[in-house]
């Protein structure tokens, strides 16, 4: 584990009998101690980015870290949206960043599909298709 | 069936949960965080009297009295939706539904955003978040850092990150823009300053009482503010410099810092690029309401109380019967004070009225003995709200 912990502490003291958890992020193996959340972990790890923008690519982290702001999200074990901030990691865990989407709608409104139907017609040549609409 | 159902295991739900089990109520406190104790958990400062206040130790304290009582506390809990039923309450959950004759919503308060650009970065964060980080997960949330935003909660909170060891190169405030407001204001920010001048050492003690006797000498201050800042714990704190923008490509690498008027307007040519690693954004706080709006509480608008508060009485009823507030929801102020007022709510559940009334006083206590008063006018604040509750008696 690398050297973002505070181990000593003036006030709080020693952080001492923590046992280590070993989960990865993005195919990477890390360590953790007991009690972090994916996103201390992470941060401790020397890891701060989270995920990019789902449409821009801009990349994010924590900014709220008690769950409000959804800045964290990432996908756990192949479930998506989930909060680093709010979730505790455990050995084995498999956490992976954030991804851009496709865009479907990034186009000025008046081009916009206007059902459904011509929304796919229009996204037969695309790879990714309809996965996030 | 529980007799009730606890939402929130900071200070205020905890303290309800141990008087509810105190008449052996069927009890059960949920918490989204990984472990009891709130905000409660990342608290350090020294009291006035020299003392440390360890909110990890004053969590401990409530957890093992919970404990001894066999207080059902579920973590990892979040509620997101609540209705009302004839017998009571069905609290919706990401575990399932819960159902309970009575409720009380501790859900505690919110970082109010300040956006000023390049506040995505990865890097800038809440100023909750860094005590979170530094003081409940030990992890340095970087290597030198600025505050942007000055108030109360941010000025503690600078405070807890230099005793953890991590080094900040000032306090400033945000750039002024629609949405940054009175946290861009000098003038504003210099009226919540001198609130806080008393906790802290020697120099910045006497500038502040020196400047808290009235709003003419205050402008002055304002005014004829240092160049190089006023230090507190030998950090500066700004309130004529501004963050304009924060600067990085993938994560932070500096922010931009401009001097302003006492309007709080750039005033050009005074760009300085500043090189940090991380920024901590401070807003304030504002009471954490939607689950009582979602159950169809009402609400008023209540500055001195820190926003959108439900309406609500002195022993925490709210106008819907079987739903108690406590803690932060119903006002911005300590721990110390939410703790009390959760006793009051636990005891108002249990229908135990002397102790009631007992713990009602308490809470006034603890209020008048407040070191830190996140707003000067909470007492008329309080008034306000338990007035709007006879509207609905």
């Amino acid at each position: 584990m690398t050297t973002n912990r505070i181990m000593n502490h003036p006030v709080l003291g020693k952080l001492e009998n923590r046992k280590t958890v070993t989960f990865t992020f993005d195919g990477q193996t890390f360590e953790g101690f007991e009690g972090d959340t994916i996103a201390s972990a992470l941060l401790a790890n020397g890891i701060r980015q989270l995920r990019v923008h789902e449409e821009t690519g801009a990349p994010r982290a924590i900014y709220c870290n008690i769950g409000h702001c959804f800045e964290c999200r990432v996908t756990v074990n192949e479930t998506d949206t989930v909060r680093a901030c709010m979730t505790p990691i455990q050995n084995d865990l498999k956490v992976e960043s954030g991804k851009m989407q496709p865009a479907p709608f990034n186009t000025s409104p008046e081009n916009w599909p206007r059902t459904y139907a011509e929304y796919e017609e229009r996204n037969k040549a695309n790879k990714d298709g309809d996965s996030n609409v | 069936m529980f007799d009730v159902v606890i939402i929130g295991a900071g200070p205020a739900g905890l303290s309800a949960a141990i008087a509810c089990r105190e008449s052996n109520l069927d009890v059960l406190v949920i918490d989204e965080f990984t472990q009891p104790g709130g905000r409660l958990l990342g608290q350090l400062h020294q009291e006035p009297t020299g003392e440390w206040w360890n909110g990890i130790k004053e969590t401990q304290i409530l957890l093992d009295k919970a404990n001894a009582l066999n207080t059902n506390i579920k973590c990892g809990i979040s509620c997101h939706h609540i209705e009302k039923i004839d017998e009571g309450y069905i609290v919706h959950t990401n575990d399932g539904l819960l159902k309970t004759k009575k409720l009380l919503i501790a859900s505690g308060a919110a970082e109010t955003a300040v956006p000023i650009p390049g506040w995505t970065l990865p890097g800038v964060m809440s100023i909750g978040a860094a005590q979170v980080m530094t003081n409940v997960h030990r992890v340095e949330v970087g290597k030198k850092g600025i505050v942007v935003g000055v108030n109360v909660l941010s000025a503690a909170i600078a405070r807890e990150l230099q005793i953890a060891g991590i080094d900040l190169h000032s306090m400033a405030l945000p750039v002024s823009n629609p949405v940054t407001k009175d946290h861009a204001h000098p003038g504003k920010v210099m009226d919540g300053l001198v609130r806080i001048a008393h906790l802290a050492p020697s120099a910045f003690l006497r500038f502040g009482s020196k400047f808290a006797q009235n709003a003419k000498v205050r402008e002055l201050a304002v005014k004829f503010y240092p160049k190089g800042g006023v230090k507190m714990w030998g950090m500066p704190i700004h309130i004529r410099k501004a963050i304009s923008q924060i600067n990085g490509t993938d994560k932070v690498e500096s922010v931009t810092m401009v001097d302003v008027t006492p309007e709080g307007k750039i005033i050009p040519g005074t760009e300085e690029i500043i090189k940090v690693d991380f920024v901590c954004i401070a807003g304030g706080l504002y009471p954490l309401s939607e689950l009582a709006s979602v159950v169809g509480c009402p609400f008023r608008y209540i500055e001195e109380l820190g926003g959108h508060v439900p309406v609500h009485n002195e022993q925490m009823e709210t106008p819907l019967d079987g739903l108690y507030v406590a803690g932060n929801i119903t006002g911005i102020e300590s721990a110390k004070v939410a703790r009390a007022q959760g006793t009051v709510a636990g005891y108002a559940i249990a229908e135990q009225q002397d102790k009631v009334e007992k713990a009602k006083e308490e809470v006034k206590a603890i209020r008048e003995a407040a070191s830190i008063q996140f707003h000067p006018q909470i007492k008329a604040g309080r008034a306000k709200i338990h007035r709007a509750f006879q509207e609905y008696a």
